[in-house]
């Protein structure tokens, strides 16, 4: 059986399933399992093409390199943590009357199709696919943002599909234009929109077109990565929506977004003159660094601070591949990858804290660590790792972007060094507070589920240590990829 | 003038300009009833361009695409749109943020904006109807503008199908057409979009009593 | 080289114009009560208003000025010149050459500022009102009207409506989307500069927002009529304007005999078709707010522009 058929069968069959099945005891744990498949089928998948190489499927529509096979992975990685997670979360979210069983069931099958638009949108050949999974996921994620049906989570969810199809409209008026550009090269075949063929003939592309296009697409995909100033829709979103939804959205969705941008970046490259595409990136990246961390201090709820916090990193992030060249590539992809497992895992303890203590606004959360130490630990982690302190991970993807930018770029290392220090500054001491001091907050009806936090931190913790040589030499492949 | 155009390219010149002229009216209008009729106006003239375009060209999908924008552009949405204005009881005007003249001025702004900035492009085209990317560009702008403009969630929605609307045109008459694959996904995508959104907007009359996005102002930071 | 066809067709215009005018009113009359189900006025009322009007003694108030009398020997002037340079039958008229477009606008605004002062000659409170209130719309509908006229004369190299007319009408027939702005905003123009329903209702001058009424009402007799007459003219020499540069199918292109007799049944045609769609518009349409008129006028303004913009964009090849 194809692995890859499998990744993106898994997902949406099981979508439907539970769809149909309804809200059932075991619809949890069908949810763990389709996830777990989604989770096997991408480590096949990965083993195949780190043994065999890159590959095709359904003709040429489907295109899996070693770019896109990291954050397929990724994806399953995370999709199967956070579905272990919301079992319990949801449960006491029930329990506790903020869901009802039809809404539980639109959650499970919409994650489902959430997982199965993020993966199609990694793994297509085609930009235009690329495109509609794009769309798809906002789509899916607008459901799953107004899962509560308050006011709050329905302003959320207006923003969010506004602005994200305003954004994602532009970026259909840039694949347009690239179609264009690309149909004067390749002809008016359906071949015009495959990535593969278009950068076997990027330099042909006519360069006018490429750079008005490229400013689309930047514009349009950053707008669901969260670039400022079109970012307003994130922290709502990730506010407003049930914790696991905040979950994925950050660890997942922002990467899917920025992974559009890159492959359009590689065919921007090829036609521009050197350092187009890059300095866009470069300046969208760092205004969007700077905005982000202002905006940080003056947040009171926890989960729109991490919002804030991912916005944060996918300014830094943009800036690390608008750098280019091998050495910041690599920089970016392995900070990508720990700030999906770091974000995740803090927005798995933040919610279990919330439940707890039944608010998300920072001041009344007090004392974590006397209610449930584990809980409370894990944000402390969670949190230190996300700011970049050694030994986690999160460190050693700064440092290179640090040291890089200080070599390439020295203009921008006081904004950057000035936006990390605002940021760690701003984070530290309202986190701090709210996992130490006293409190009065109850037990939960179920025993969370802390694993999900830890494998994360572990893994974390152990990428800032130790990468492992097949790791390295993946990450080195994907990175010369870019350019 | 070079009198050498043929007609075809003409006509596909000739739905452009109307399209422009319905995203000027839809930026005007103040009925909620005459802003979906505009909308509908627009499909039709897009689903022309595309018709006259396919003719032209011989290529079959774009028939297809011309089938399928009557179909979702002229039928099905305005027809959801009418249920959802009759059902949610929306009377009266449009209330716009910033007076209409005002509006119209910025709009011509924006249109002189996106011909700058399509001009470049319309003179590298090999296809006949060049002009007309600049006029799709134009168009989304000014549903853009129409969205930030206007109140009711209704006539956001309507913004931003309209933005589609010069999208497709952007698609259809400047290259051609997309490929199959990528117009039935956009399509499908925006039917599901819109079903999304008419379930959506009982759900925010039901928190606010109301559709205007006025109450929806409570999420911002600080 | 004035021909002498050209010189026939040119004085056989005016003759058609003075004629047709008041007919004109009377159909675009006659509609409006049959959209509105009313009994119908008689299609000639407005002949019979003239004669009516020409048979009375002429009452002037004790303040008048020689330029109160003077008015609407001027207005009907210019209003019968106005007819004369607008080709309907034929575009070889020998007066075309002294007035172009462009004078054209400028011999509506030459009237529009007799009859304003006019009304505010007297010195009656509706005078000046009305006086006020005709130059705003004015002063809002003639940078439209030299917009449209702009885009025509980048279609056809010139600011002769003579010459305009010929290109649109004997060139091989072009789709000008341009022209779909421009005959928008024409439309609009000639609603307002006519005193019709959005912006003013000239049936009646006893509403207190009226425009052209509120400035008329203290003329009487001779000057009463050579003022309805040269309302009815500006109506013609709009419509014909309307039809010539939009429709200009059928216009006799020079000093062809023939065309031109054939060309007038097809104005005839042309023109009840015109009133008719007019009398459409104000009937579906109420009149609006005067407040609300410098937006509608403002919308023409903006499409006259777009229609350029559309122009330069989509039909000049560099």
């Amino acid at each position: 059986m194809d692995f890859f058929v499998l990744m993106l069968a898994i997902p949406l069959v099981s979508g439907a399933l539970l769809t149909i099945v309804g809200e059932r005891d075991w619809a949890p744990n069908l949810n763990v399992v389709a996830s777990l498949g989604t989770f096997l089928a991408a480590v096949g998948l990965t083993g195949e093409i780190v043994a065999n190489g890159p590959r095709f499927a359904f003709g040429e529509q489907f295109f899996i390199d070693s770019l896109n096979v990291f954050f397929v992975a990724l994806t399953a990685f995370v999709g199967l943590t956070t579905s272990i997670f919301s079992g319990p979360y949801m449960k006491i979210e029930r329990d506790r009357g903020r869901l009802t069983k039809p809404r539980l069931r639109l959650y499970k099958s919409m994650y489902q199709l959430f997982m199965f638009t993020m993966l199609a949108a990694l793994t297509t050949n085609n930009l235009g696919i690329l495109w509609v999974a794009m769309e798809a996921a906002t789509l899916t994620t607008v459901l799953l943002v107004s899962l509560y049906r308050t006011p709050a989570s329905l302003e959320a969810a207006w923003k969010y599909f506004i602005l994200c199809g305003v954004g994602i409209a532009q970026a259909l008026f840039g694949t347009v234009l690239l179609y264009f550009a690309a149909e004067r090269v390749l002809g008016a075949t359906g071949n015009a929109l495959l990535w593969t063929h278009l950068v076997d003939v990027k330099s042909q592309l006519e360069p006018t077109i490429m750079a008005l296009s490229f400013i689309f697409l930047l514009v349009g995909y950053g707008t669901k990565v969260g670039l400022a100033p079109l970012h307003n829709w994130l922290p709502d979103a990730h506010a407003e929506g049930p914790t696991p939804v905040s979950a994925v959205l950050s660890g997942l969705l922002l990467n899917v977004a920025l992974y559009a941008i890159l492959r359009c970046k590689v065919l921007a490259d090829g036609a521009l003159p050197e350092g187009y595409a890059g300095n866009l990136m470069i300046g969208f990246g760092l205004f969007t660094l700077l905005v982000a961390a202002f905006f940080l201090s003056r947040q009171k709820d926890v989960k729109r601070m991490f919002a804030y916090s991912s916005i944060e990193h996918m300014g830094l992030i943009t800036f690390a591949f608008g750098m280019g060249g091998p050495v910041a590539n690599f920089a970016g992809l392995l900070h990508m990858t720990m700030h999906s497992l770091t974000k995740s895992a803090i927005f798995f303890a933040v919610g279990h804290a919330t439940q707890k203590t039944e608010t998300q606004l920072m001041e009344n959360i007090r004392g974590l660590i006397k209610i449930n130490p584990l809980i409370g630990w894990g944000l402390m982690l969670g949190t230190l790792a996300i700011l970049g302190m050694p030994p986690f991970g999160v460190f050693a993807s700064e440092f290179m972007i640090l040291t890089h930018a200080m070599k390439h770029y020295p203009w921008a290392t006081p904004i950057l060094l000035l936006a990390l220090g605002v940021a760690f500054a701003s984070i530290f001491g309202k986190v701090q507070a709210m996992v130490f001091g006293e409190t009065t907050a109850r037990r939960l009806p179920h025993a969370p589920a802390i694993m999900p936090v830890f494998l994360h931190l572990g893994i974390v913790l152990m990428l800032g240590l130790y990468i492992p040589p097949y790791l390295t030499r993946w990450f080195h492949e994907a990175s010369r990829m870019l350019g | 003038m070079t009198p050498s155009i043929p007609l075809s390219a003409q006509l596909i010149n000739l739905f452009a300009a109307v399209i422009l002229l319905l995203a000027f009216a839809m930026l005007a209008q103040r009925r909620m009833h005459s802003l979906v009729n505009l909308f509908a106006l627009q499909g039709l003239a897009l689903c022309l361009a595309t018709l006259v375009a396919a003719v032209t060209t011989g290529q079959v999908h774009l028939y297809f695409s011309a089938g399928l924008t009557l179909l979702l552009k002229v039928v099905a949405l305005p027809w959801i749109l009418y249920r959802l204005v009759r059902q949610l009881n929306i009377k009266g005007d449009v209330e716009a943020l910033i007076n209409i003249p005002t509006t119209m001025l910025v709009g011509i702004g924006l249109v002189m904006v996106a011909f700058n900035v399509a001009l470049p492009i319309s003179e590298l085209s090999h296809t006949i109807t060049r002009g007309t990317l600049g006029i799709a560009l134009a168009v989304i702008m000014l549903a853009f503008l129409m969205m930030i403009t206007r109140q009711k969630a209704i006539s956001q929605v309507v913004g931003f199908l309209s933005m589609e609307n010069g999208l497709f045109l952007a698609a259809t008459s400047a290259t051609y057409g997309m490929p199959m694959v990528v117009e039935l996904g956009i399509a499908l995508d925006v039917l599901v979009g819109m079903i999304i959104l008419g379930v959506f907007f009982f759900q925010i009359r039901d928190q606010f009593d109301s559709l205007d996005i006025r109450h929806m102002e409570k999420l911002k930071d600080s | 080289m004035i021909s002498v066809s050209g010189f026939l067709g040119q004085a056989f215009a005016i003759l058609l114009a003075l004629v047709l005018a008041p007919l004109l009113s009377g159909w675009v009359g006659q509609c409006r009560a049959w959209f509105q189900s009313r009994s119908a006025p008689p299609l000639l009322l407005p002949y019979y208003m003239l004669q009516k009007l020409f048979n009375k003694e002429v009452v002037l108030a004790h303040n008048a000025s020689s330029l109160f009398r003077a008015a609407p020997f001027v207005i009907f002037g210019c209003m019968v010149l106005a007819c004369a340079i607008v080709p309907t039958l034929s575009t070889d008229l020998p007066f075309a050459p002294s007035a172009d477009a462009l004078a054209l606008v400028g011999i509506f605004g030459l009237a529009r500022i007799f009859i304003a002062l006019a009304g505010m000659d007297i010195g009656t409170a509706f005078g000046s009102l009305g006086g006020r209130r005709e130059m705003l719309i004015g002063f809002l509908a003639e940078p439209a009207l030299l917009m449209v006229f702009f885009t025509l004369a980048m279609i056809a190299q010139s600011t002769s409506l003579a010459t305009i007319v010929e290109t649109l009408a004997h060139r091989e027939p072009v789709i000008y989307p341009s022209l779909a702005f421009a005959g928008v905003a024409f439309t609009f123009v000639s609603l307002a500069e006519n005193a019709r329903v959005p912006v003013d209702n000239p049936a009646t001058h006893l509403e207190l927002t009226m425009i052209h009424e509120a400035m008329i009402l203290e003329y009487t007799g001779r000057h009463l009529a050579l003022i309805e007459w040269a309302a009815s003219l500006k109506l013609y020499a709009y419509s014909c304007l309307g039809l010539a540069l939009f429709f200009p199918w059928g216009i006799a292109p020079g000093d062809d005999i023939l065309a031109l007799i054939a060309a007038i049944p097809l104005l005839l045609f042309k023109l009840a078709i015109g009133g008719f769609l007019l009398a459409g518009i104000e009937t579906i349409n109420a009149k609006m707010r005067i407040f609300r008129a410098p937006e509608f006028l403002g919308i023409a303004f903006m499409l006259a522009v777009l229609g350029l913009l559309v122009r330069l964009l989509l039909e000049v090849r560099v």
